[in-house]
């Protein structure tokens, strides 16, 4: 097994050209095989790790499908486009220097070094992170979370962005702004994150990583850019619910795989994971049915489907920390909190974030991020867990809000810095005239629809 | 020759068809149409942004006949779309100065039905 994989480095090396030769790449493997023996891999946690891998990767498509039945029917391709060009860019980029960046060998905290370039010495014996599976099936599973995070961001400034100018905008972003943040919290010495001697900031799947980091982005796109032309009177209605449905539908999906997946293994702790993610999500999207039913008179099944993803979201740094209880509290937090943000606080200030990428993920993710300081309890994770403010440990919650805001502060500088640097190279927006038309036409030459048959 | 266009209820179009049938009207093109009239629209919800007065959805009827069959026209659309609630639409009548069918190259009256 092992020397197949070592074969297919070699190729792989041949193939790229530009890196250290094979003989180094093969050195390495060796001396992580020696200090963890093959015999150490569980087939059972790699076969759940596969298919959680399968799964997060399944969330990019949802997420296009849960924001393009909310634009007009003109940018409906745009979006998909978007997400999918993610989903093939960053996982390039992830390949080559994304993974070390984020989770190779650490440089002052802050990030990881080369040495894993390429996947170089990431091979079939388990690392660090992960002792029982792979270590290659773990970085795997960490480019989806890669993916999806930019992803996000496009809810922002749907429907008003060049195309060109997103493709350079989110590749900067995935290594300059995600890779570090991933490393922070998530990479063996960042200096967030629980190795010794750091702040101690637990972040079960990256509500901070993934949401707050994307919501901040999100918020500093819409501060840039501005709104969409007719914003917010002449702004037509989602053009097709029932697909956001679907993307809603395929995102809870897939969400099983993005928080229970992050025990790293078939066991109880995914299970609680599994059950905490479920039961946010479905209180959160209850909690926004209710709030629009008693305020506006009805309940609307976009408010249903937007409360659950705020719950999933909100959950998403907790799931492997807290009992049904913090579960409970955390969905209902979100789905109040969430619907503020959007219902009041949008309306207030009055900028078009247009479909609510800050308002859902951002807000759900500082919320989830510090609630974690709250109902976290060691009972749900006894290896790695910790007690939150409930559980007598008030100093969790200190370290949660700090971490929370390091991170948000830096995802909108760096965010804002990198927008206003495309925006300077290419433009960051489409011209009046292609706005009017449509993104599908004017970027794409392409419609999502034909009127006649 | 008359040009008659009819706005009514979607839900009216099947009876509507029954009675201009039942009349030996059969030209007829229908499309689907957003609207409002005294009514007006009703507002939508979308992540509690409230759309002001959205158009309603109604079914559009258009159908050139000769002279004679006009109130018979008028009669159907009538019989087949009156509900007495607001909302049930209305009828429009033009001069009709020329009809020519494409495949024969008739005109006028000959044109029509």
């Amino acid at each position: 097994m092992l020397h197949s994989g070592l074969r297919g480095k070699g190729r792989w090396f041949a193939f790229l050209g530009v890196l250290a030769c094979s003989a180094g790449a093969a050195q390495g493997a060796e001396l992580v095989a020696a200090s963890a023996p093959v015999s150490a891999l569980d087939s059972g946690d790699i076969a759940w790790m596969l298919l959680a891998s399968a799964l997060v990767m399944f969330m990019t498509p949802g997420l296009a499908f849960f924001y393009c039945g909310l634009v007009r029917k003109k940018n409906v391709l745009s979006i998909v486009m978007q997400c999918f060009m993610i989903l093939c860019m960053v996982s390039i980029q992830w390949v080559f220097c994304g993974y070390s960046l984020a989770f190779g060998p650490d440089k002052c905290g802050v990030i990881g070094n080369l040495d894993w370039m390429g996947f170089a010495t990431v091979g079939s014996a388990p690392g660090a992170y992960a002792p029982h599976i792979p270590h290659r099936l773990f970085a795997i599973y960490q480019m989806m979370f890669a993916v999806i995070t930019p992803a996000l961001i496009c809810g922002a400034f749907a429907e008003r962005m060049r195309f060109s100018a997103f493709c350079i905008f989110s590749l900067l972003w995935s290594t300059l702004v995600y890779a570090p943040v991933a490393h922070w919290l998530w990479g063996a010495g960042g200096f967030l994150g629980t190795s010794t001697g750091c702040l101690g900031a637990v972040d079960f799947a990256g509500g901070i990583v993934v949401h707050i980091n994307a919501g901040m982005a999100a918020l500093a796109a819409v501060l840039v850019m501005g709104k969409r032309r007719g914003f917010p009177h002449q702004i037509s209605p989602p053009h097709n619910l029932p697909v956001a449905v679907l993307g809603a539908a395929m995102l809870w999906f897939g969400w099983y795989g993005f928080n229970a997946g992050s025990a790293l293994g078939a066991n109880a702790l995914a299970v609680n994971a599994f059950l905490a993610t479920h039961v946010a999500g479905a209180v959160a999207g209850f909690v926004w049915c209710v709030l629009d039913w008693v305020k506006f008179g009805k309940p609307t099944t976009l408010g249903m489907i937007t409360g659950s993803v705020a719950g999933l979201a909100a959950v998403t740094p907790a799931s492997g920390f807290v009992e049904i209880p913090g579960a409970v509290w955390i969905g209902v937090g979100a789905g109040v909190v969430c619907w503020l943000s959007v219902t009041a606080m949008k309306a207030k200030l009055n900028y078009d974030d247009s479909l609510d990428a800050f308002g859902v993920h951002g807000v759900g993710g500082i919320w989830g991020s510090i609630a974690v300081g709250l109902w976290a309890t060691q009972t749900a994770n006894p290896a790695a867990g910790v007690n939150g403010l409930f559980y007598g440990h008030a100093a969790q919650f200190l370290i949660q809000l700090k971490a929370s805001a390091v991170v948000a502060v830096f995802s909108f500088v760096a965010s804002w810095l990198l927008f206003k640097l495309v925006d300077h190279i290419v433009g960051l927006r489409v011209t009046p005239d292609e706005e009017n038309l449509g993104l599908d036409l004017s970027q794409h030459r392409e419609s999502g629809y034909t009127v006649i048959d | 020759m008359k040009y008659i266009i009819a706005i009514i209820q979607p839900d009216r179009l099947d009876q509507v068809m029954e009675r201009l049938t039942e009349k030996e009207i059969h030209l007829v093109t229908v499309s689907q149409v957003l609207g409002r009239g005294r009514q007006k629209g009703i507002a939508e919800i979308y992540r509690s942004h409230k759309e002001a007065g959205s158009l309603l959805k109604k079914i559009k009827l258009e159908i050139a006949v000769n002279d004679v069959f006009v109130q018979a026209a008028i009669d159907a659309i009538m019989q087949g779309a009156q509900t007495g609630r607001i909302g049930d639409g209305k009828i429009f009548v033009f001069d009709l100065d020329h009809v020519q069918r494409i495949r024969t190259g008739e005109q006028g009256n000959d044109a029509i039905g």
